[in-house]
């Protein structure tokens, strides 16, 4: 265990006047640094915990009850940021199984929006979840994880992910505390310019 | 704190802690409505109902229980549910939620910001 996961506490109780929380996912391919940006920016150790799903098309036999369905179950992780005395943000690293897509809208409707992280050895990775993305509506931006010195430009990387220009595509180091923060700061500016525009077009 | 992995969960416990439910009404309780303890747990209650009203003292949300309990989330609703139904804890929904492809207040973001800078 690394020195700055074991120095904070296993629970760091929220403030009582905490109301108001909102969800951030990271998403991207397997080993892409999902876990690793959680627990740059998180207060608390990231925490894990799973979902079942239910297999559809399979009759519930009521005698056996939940022993008869075939159940997959989906595991992530997930962190969490005190904005403020009321607002806290929570940061789910979503798996990179295509199943955990599934569980989506009953996991993750109400999402402020997503950073997909991309290694650049692995472009072909993140297609699926940059495709998932834009099949929920959910807004996201794109983060290139940096493992080493990048060969590539991010114009190059854009237009290897034919992302449209409107979708902002910044340099990070997961590791890094504030690269992390600065992805996070991306995103939510963002999703401002996006739900301003929205604003003046009513 | 060790964490017990949560998929080697018995399917039967399980059960057993839902008295045989096997989901509530999700649209009661989103991943991250907090979820406050409005008692103290009494004697005689189910160990799950204790664990949740001591952990439940300050504001935690439905996906931290989920993961300190050791419990899958769908089985923790229905805990929440029973808990919930009777008075024994409140929810504070999560109020930026938006529809699909909607956006959320300009505002809120902007405190979402400031709270991100101020870190
Ligand atoms: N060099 C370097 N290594 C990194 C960086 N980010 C993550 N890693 C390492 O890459 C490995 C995978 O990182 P994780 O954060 O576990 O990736 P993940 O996306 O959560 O992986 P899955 O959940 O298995 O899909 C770990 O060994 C990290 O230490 C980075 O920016 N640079
Ligand atoms: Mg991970």
């Amino acid at each position: 265990m690394d020195s700055r996961t074991s120095e904070r506490a296993a629970r760091v109780p929220l403030p009582a006047t905490a109301d108001n929380a909102l969800k951030i996912v990271i998403a991207g391919g397997f080993g892409v640094g999902k876990t690793t940006m959680v627990r740059s920016i998180s207060e608390i150790r990231p925490l894990n915990t799973e979902e079942t799903m239910t297999q559809a098309g399979l009759g519930i036999d009521e005698t056996a009850g939940v022993r008869s369905k075939t159940t997959t179950t989906v595991a992530f992780d997930f962190g969490r940021i005190s904005l403020n005395e009321q607002m806290v943000l929570y940061l789910f690293g979503a798996p990179g199984q295509e199943r955990f897509w599934f569980l989506w809208d009953r996991l993750f409707a109400g999402t402020l929006g997503a950073v997909v992280l991309v290694d650049t050895r692995r472009l072909e990775d993140s297609w699926y979840a940059i495709d998932r993305l834009e099949h929920h509506g959910t807004p996201f931006i794109v983060a290139r994880n940096n493992f080493g010195d990048p060969t590539h430009s991010l114009e190059q990387v854009r237009d290897a992910l034919s992302l449209s220009d409107d979708i902002p595509l910044v340099d990070c180091d997961a590791r890094d505390r504030e690269s992390s923060k600065a992805v996070l700061i991306a995103l939510v500016n963002h999703l401002y310019a996006l739900s301003s525009v929205r604003e003046m077009t009513r | 704190m060790t964490r017990r992995p949560v998929h080697s969960e018995d399917p039967d416990r399980l059960y057993t802690v839902t008295g045989g439910r096997s989901r509530a009404d999700d649209s009661a309780f989103d991943l991250v409505t907090l979820i406050v303890s409005e008692s103290e747990p009494s004697a005689g209650m189910q160990s799950e109902h204790v664990r949740i009203l001591t952990l439940c003292r300050r504001p935690t949300a439905v996906v931290e229980v989920a993961a300190e309990l050791g419990l899958p989330v769908g089985i923790v609703k229905i805990l929440l549910a029973d808990l919930h139904d009777t008075g024994r804890v409140s929810a504070r929904h999560p109020r930026a939620a938006h529809s699909r492809a909607d956006l959320p207040d300009p505002e809120l973001l902007k405190q979402v910001l400031v709270g991100l800078q101020n870190l």
